[in-house]
């Protein structure tokens, strides 16, 4: 016998350890973003949610406009206006039960509001009398985070405690298109999908990360694509359709309950504004591609649907201007009060119990607060 | 319960029926991190945890410190005590960002409405023939920023108590673990009654009359050992043991430093931007009048850890610690 007769015939096989895992194909996001206005799936949709929607959009619509213009007034020190992607900001927040969770980033103050959040206290931060300006646990709205894409694994650290607990809550997180590439957006999917964390990730790929275009972040097929890495499903959709997003996000939101496990949804959308008022937007973008994105308007999708079928009329969206104006007129005068202020706060909240070192502190500046004012009553004699 | 520690006890054992204590006492705390569950841990401080309390309470997290950190902060947002490990100091940074900027602050940020009582334990400093990135010691950066506390036990029964009153703090606590001290034993008793240590006091583990040597986890025995070869030139050293670098205990420091007059800081940590030179201007701000001598530093020098062969030059020894202390200009006290 030879050596080869004695080892007997070679029979290729797979590594001992390999094991076939999950088949990708279902995880796969649509060829093209799915869409509901002004198509045959529009038929089906719950006319009440559409009125919904439209109402929210308009009132969306209304306060970024109202919040640029209090950065005008100096009211606000810096916006980053969601104007052109109410749509998913709306649906974020209304897709939600009460016992869900909403993980904000810092665009999203629209969608904090639209969930409840008191919009004076959704803009705290942005007017800058202190960081978070409500309480996460009234409305369950997360702080807004600044700092890109470190967010979502709080979403999916709170989604497995709930379920931990026996929970059925649901933690639905908002990143950009810029904030995909951060590693925090990685490993916060990557947890979500190992632990099969009730949790479902918007990205609002709204075409920029301040002036870097997508080309330039990613070499994905699509950010929707990114979720099969994972081993979760990936959606896209479009940003714009008001209720294609409600019906993507309702459809994850139900398969993170049901214990399915995460969903990536990408919604395509487009920043209409700046980056935020601070930002000149013409150094990195042409007009033509804005005016584009102007026919594909949320609130107008919406209005042309609800009308074209004769389930709003001019009464009916004269009402939900006016209401729009009226939350704005509002928020105007609110915003128009200065903040109450304490530098005391300063010290209050670091640590359960101030440490001696900043009780020290604290003494300080009190002392230079009570020369400061025995000086202006100096002044005033 | 499962048996109770072997006698005598070593520091990591301590620390692993700290939390096993916490785990039994409170279901709201959960283990979390690299290789803790089934292996028990790189240096096995949770041995026997996964297997107690089940799996959901003594996780292996899929290998990202900042997605460990992260979801941590998450669990803390929806009423979890987790208590994170991180295998290694170096391996703690890419945890940095989740730490400073949530950890830290959320309490801050939300006026005290959210707050992340989150135990981080950090295996940390040198001396055990680490190739890089295995020995570093990273407390100036978590000193640095504030909201987070600093704890770092040196003995066998404060790693107990400080690390019960850490999972129970309502606020982070970076608690550092000196790696070379894991193996230490000393008279605690596991089947004692135990006690929870508060954070933010130091003590005085040595008292002297001649020279107080301020002092914090690995290099407390150090001290301690200098202290006693010190005898034979005559000099009577104190050594306070810090036990916690946030909150800072200026009383017990100064109360030592203006009975002896005269202080030096020892750690491992990099002496320049290094706990030292903070501790140093506290001390002479406070006791100005009380010195004999400036507030000298024992640090390690201003390098990247050092390999292992050549680790014992950088570490604060007994014979460096002695020759700071003679330096504190003795002869014009006569
Ligand atoms: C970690 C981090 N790096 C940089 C920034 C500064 N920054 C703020 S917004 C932004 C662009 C983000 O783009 P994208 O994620 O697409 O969100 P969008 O602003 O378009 O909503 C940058 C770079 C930040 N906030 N956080
Ligand atoms: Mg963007």
């Amino acid at each position: 016998m030879t050596v080869m007769e004695q080892r007997g015939a070679y029979r290729p096989s797979p590594p001992p350890a390999w094991q076939p895992r999950t088949d990708p194909a279902p995880l796969l996001p649509d060829a093209e973003p799915y869409r509901v206005l002004g198509t045959e799936a529009a038929a089906k949709a719950d006319p009440e949610l559409l009125r919904r929607l439209y109402a929210h959009v308009v009132r969306g619509r209304r306060y970024n406009a109202q919040a640029t213009a209090l950065t005008k007034q100096g009211r606000l020190a810096v916006y980053p206006s969601s104007t052109g992607q109410e749509a998913c900001e709306v649906a974020a927040a209304l897709v939600l039960q009460e016992r869900d969770w909403l993980f904000p980033s810092y665009r999203d103050t629209l969608a904090a509001v639209a969930r409840g959040v008191d919009p004076v206290e959704a803009l705290t931060l942005l007017r800058g009398d202190w960081h978070t300006g409500y309480d996460p646990y009234e409305h369950r709205v997360a702080p807004l985070s600044t700092p890109l894409a470190t967010q979502l694994p709080h979403a999916v650290g709170l989604a497995h405690a709930a379920r931990l607990k026996g929970d059925d809550v649901v933690a639905l997180a908002m990143v950009g298109d810029g904030g995909t590439s951060e590693g925090d957006f990685h490993e916060a999917l990557n947890f979500a999908a190992v632990w099969q964390a009730p949790v479902v990730f918007l990205v609002q790929n709204n075409g920029f990360a301040i002036s870097v275009p997508l080309a330039k972040q990613t070499a994905a097929p699509s950010l929707a694509h990114k979720a099969v890495g994972y081993g979760m499903p990936g959606r896209l959709v479009d940003g714009n359709d008001a209720a294609a997003v409600h019906e993507v996000l309702a459809d994850a939101v139900r398969h993170a309950r049901a214990g399915g496990g995460p969903t990536l949804v990408e919604a395509v959308t487009y920043r209409i504004d700046a980056h935020t008022n601070a930002d000149d937007a013409t150094r990195y973008r042409g007009d033509a591609e804005v005016e584009a994105w102007r026919d594909h308007d949320p609130v107008q999708l919406l209005e042309r649907e609800l009308t074209g079928r004769g389930l709003l009329d001019e009464a009916g969206v004269a009402a939900a201007r006016e209401d729009a104006e009226a939350m704005a007129a509002r928020l105007r005068e609110r915003m128009n009060q200065d903040p109450q202020l304490d530098p005391a706060d300063l010290f209050a909240h670091v640590y359960a119990e101030p440490t001696p070192q900043l009780r020290e502190q604290r003494a300080l500046l009190e002392a230079e607060l009570a020369a400061e004012n025995e000086s202006r009553e100096g002044t005033a004699r | 319960m499962t048996t109770v520690a072997l006698k005598p006890a070593t520091m990591a054992q301590a620390l692993t029926r700290a939390m096993r204590d916490a785990m039994a006492a409170d279901p709201a705390v959960h283990v979390m991190g690299e290789d803790v569950g089934t292996l028990g841990g790189v240096f096995r401080v949770t041995d026997g945890l996964a297997k107690e309390f089940g799996e959901d309470r003594c996780t292996d997290t899929p290998l990202a410190e900042a997605g460990i950190l992260g979801a941590a902060v998450g669990m803390a947002m929806y009423g979890l005590r987790p208590v994170v490990e991180m295998q290694f100091d170096a391996f703690a940074y890419p945890a940095f960002e989740q730490l400073v900027s949530h950890v830290a602050k959320t309490r801050n940020r939300t006026r005290g409405k959210m707050s992340l009582p989150i135990t981080i334990r950090v295996p940390y400093g040198g001396g055990i023939g680490g190739v890089e990135h295995h020995s570093d010691s990273s407390e100036a950066y978590y000193m640095a920023t504030p909201g987070l506390h600093v704890v770092t036990p040196a003995t066998v029964a404060d790693a107990y108590g400080l690390l019960r009153a850490a999972i129970a703090s309502d606020d982070p606590v970076v608690f550092l673990e000196p790696k070379r001290l894991y193996w230490s034993k000393d008279s605690w008793n596991p089947e004692e009654p135990q006690t929870v240590e508060p954070i933010g006091r130091a003590v005085v583990r040595r008292t002297g009359r001649s020279a107080t040597l301020i002092t914090y986890g690995p290099s407390v025995p150090v001290c301690l050992e200098a202290a006693e070869a010190a005898r034979a030139e005559g000099w009577d050293l104190e050594v306070v043991d810090l036990r916690s670098l946030v909150p800072f205990d200026d009383e017990t420091v100064c109360a030592s430093v203006r009975r002896t007059g005269r202080a030096v800081v020892v750690h491992e940590s990099g002496g320049y931007g290094g706990p030292g030179g903070e501790i140093a201007a506290r001390v002479t701000e406070r006791c100005f009048h009380h010195l004999e001598a400036p507030v000298l530093r024992v640090a390690g020098f201003d390098i990247p850890y050092p390999p292992p062969m050549l680790e014992r030059h950088h570490l604060p020894g007994v014979d460096r610690i002695l020759d700071a202390v003679a330096r504190l200009q003795w002869e014009a006290e006569s």
